[in-house]
């Protein structure tokens, strides 16, 4: 299982949790495993076919995801996938 | 025995190594890890200097060298006026067990007859030392960082919860020019976090509270009021001649409106955004790391990034990621210290913890990228993702340039 960290914005479609523990061995699977258990998060991440939308960042620890291998990047036991949206307050 | 000046002068000149202007000269070139200690008095001093020297007055070598070098096999060149004092001061730093250590022959007076360079030391009038003593006694700001900070210009978009805390002590600090771009009037619920207004200026302007308040902490500040909203047509006009920009607003269009603009400028951005207890930072110093378009290529559905004013926020919140708004700020001024470009730094007021991420500059970026900038050049900028005004987040164009 990682962790998966949940920004403010999407907390109320993720059960108000603040970080969830998900299985999978890749983002993709770690993704698809996080919107099947709050399905409310589907559209606010992913595209209808399924990739990530471009107003959020994921990062694998500190890492964009999308300068590694993207969905297909492998996710380890004690990982931490953070999901960043774009915020506008000032 | 007695001893005279010119036996003692005899001794010392047997224990020490000299070095002519010429030599030291070359080695200053060669090797920039060596320090130079200028000896002579203070009155001395601010008739000027060699580039790079640490002023240590003869009389406080002992007391104040190792603070100052504290790396005994650091290569120390001293010097004076003409190569006397130096000598002696070389004598003691040999005692106190400095191992590379060389006096200047002919002091400051032959190496400037040499024509060799030298420079004037920054002005400060007897108030502004003063002022800003705590500056001064600090050696990476100092009397030279201090005035380069009095040169400065930074402009804030905005003058609401990140801007207040970061003009109130960049005023502070002594930055010379602070530009405002706000064209709002004091709210009463705007005093929950905007510190820079106060409760008797509800309904006045924004820029005109903040400008009574930055003067009121310090009057040598001079304060530039743009009283406009930031929008395509004017950001070029508003940014130019700034030094860094303080990006304090909270809607994406006027984001993407500033980040577009000061990549073209080259002007660094220092960004932060807030919700309820959590904020984000990052500079975009441009070419040099990511920009905003490169972090977010698209902005978010309005449902997916409301404004405090809709989520509200934890008042300390926008104060904090404010002052390290300050910090990044005068980082980038001074040319001290490592910015944040390339990391954004998350905080969480509730866990009490910062998380850093690493970001990438987008090598198809419509803004940064080499493509963009040849683009611009030829006068066709790429087509970008834009926030319409009347529908706001439907993107205009297509990402052309995006692979």
């Amino acid at each position: 299982m990682s962790v998966v960290r949940i920004p403010p914005v999407l907390r109320a479609s993720a059960g108000g949790n603040k970080q969830v523990e998900v299985p999978g061995a890749t983002v993709g699977e770690v993704l698809a495993a996080l919107v099947e258990r709050f399905p409310g998060l589907r559209q606010q991440l992913l595209t209808e076919e399924g990739e990530l939308n471009r107003f959020v960042n994921v990062y694998l620890n500190d890492q964009d995801v999308r300068y590694l291998q993207e969905r297909a990047t492998p996710v380890g036991e004690r990982d931490t996938l953070i999901i960043l949206p774009a915020m506008a307050g000032g | 025995m007695t001893k005279s000046y010119a036996d003692l002068m005899r001794e010392v000149r047997a224990q020490i190594r000299e070095l002519s202007p010429g030599e030291v000269e070359r080695l200053r070139q060669a090797s920039p890890g060596i320090v130079l200690i200028d000896c002579r008095e203070t009155d001395e001093w601010e008739q000027g200097f060699i580039p790079g020297a640490i002023h240590l007055p003869r009389g406080y070598i002992e007391l104040n060298v190792e603070a100052m070098v504290p790396d005994r096999s650091q290569p120390v060149v001293v010097y004076c006026a003409q190569g006397i004092r130096s000598a002696f001061a070389a004598r003691t730093l040999q005692e106190m067990g400095y191992a590379d250590v060389a006096s200047m022959s002919g002091g400051f007076q032959q190496w400037k007859s040499m024509g060799l360079p030298w420079l004037m030391p920054a002005y400060l009038s007897h108030e502004q030392k003063l002022r800003y003593s705590r500056h001064l006694l600090v050696p990476e700001v100092g009397a030279e960082g201090q005035a380069k900070l009095l040169a400065s210009k930074v402009l804030f978009i905005g003058a609401g919860g990140l801007g207040s805390p970061g003009m109130l002590y960049l005023a502070a600090a002594g930055v010379g020019t602070i530009g405002i771009v706000d064209f709002d009037v004091v709210d009463l619920s705007n005093l929950q976090r905007q510190v820079i207004h106060t409760t008797d200026r509800v309904g006045e302007k924004k820029v005109e509270s903040a400008r009574l308040t930055i003067n009121a902490l310090n009057p040598d500040i001079t304060v530039i009021g743009h009283e406009e909203m930031l929008t395509a047509a004017n950001v070029e006009r508003i940014i130019a001649g700034y030094d860094v920009v303080v990006d304090g607003t909270d809607t994406f269009e006027t984001r993407y409106i500033l980040n577009d603009a000061a990549v073209a400028a080259n002007i660094p951005v220092v960004h932060a955004s807030v919700f309820r207890f959590e904020g984000q930072l990052t500079v975009f110093q441009p070419y040099q790391g990511p920009c905003y378009r490169c972090l977010y290529p698209t902005p978010p559905p309005p449902e997916l990034a409301p404004g405090c004013s809709v989520a509200g926020v934890l008042g300390v919140v926008p104060g904090i990621m404010g002052m390290l708004q300050a910090n990044e700020t005068l980082k980038l001024l001074l040319g001290i210290g490592d910015t944040l470009a390339g990391r954004l730094l998350l905080f969480d007021a509730l866990d009490g913890s910062f998380t850093e991420l690493r970001l990438r500059r987008d090598p198809n970026c419509p803004v940064c990228s080499d493509a963009a900038v040849e683009a611009r050049k030829a006068g066709r900028p790429l087509p970008a993702a834009t926030v319409g005004e009347d529908a706001p987040f439907i993107l205009g164009g297509s990402l052309g340039g995006q692979a």
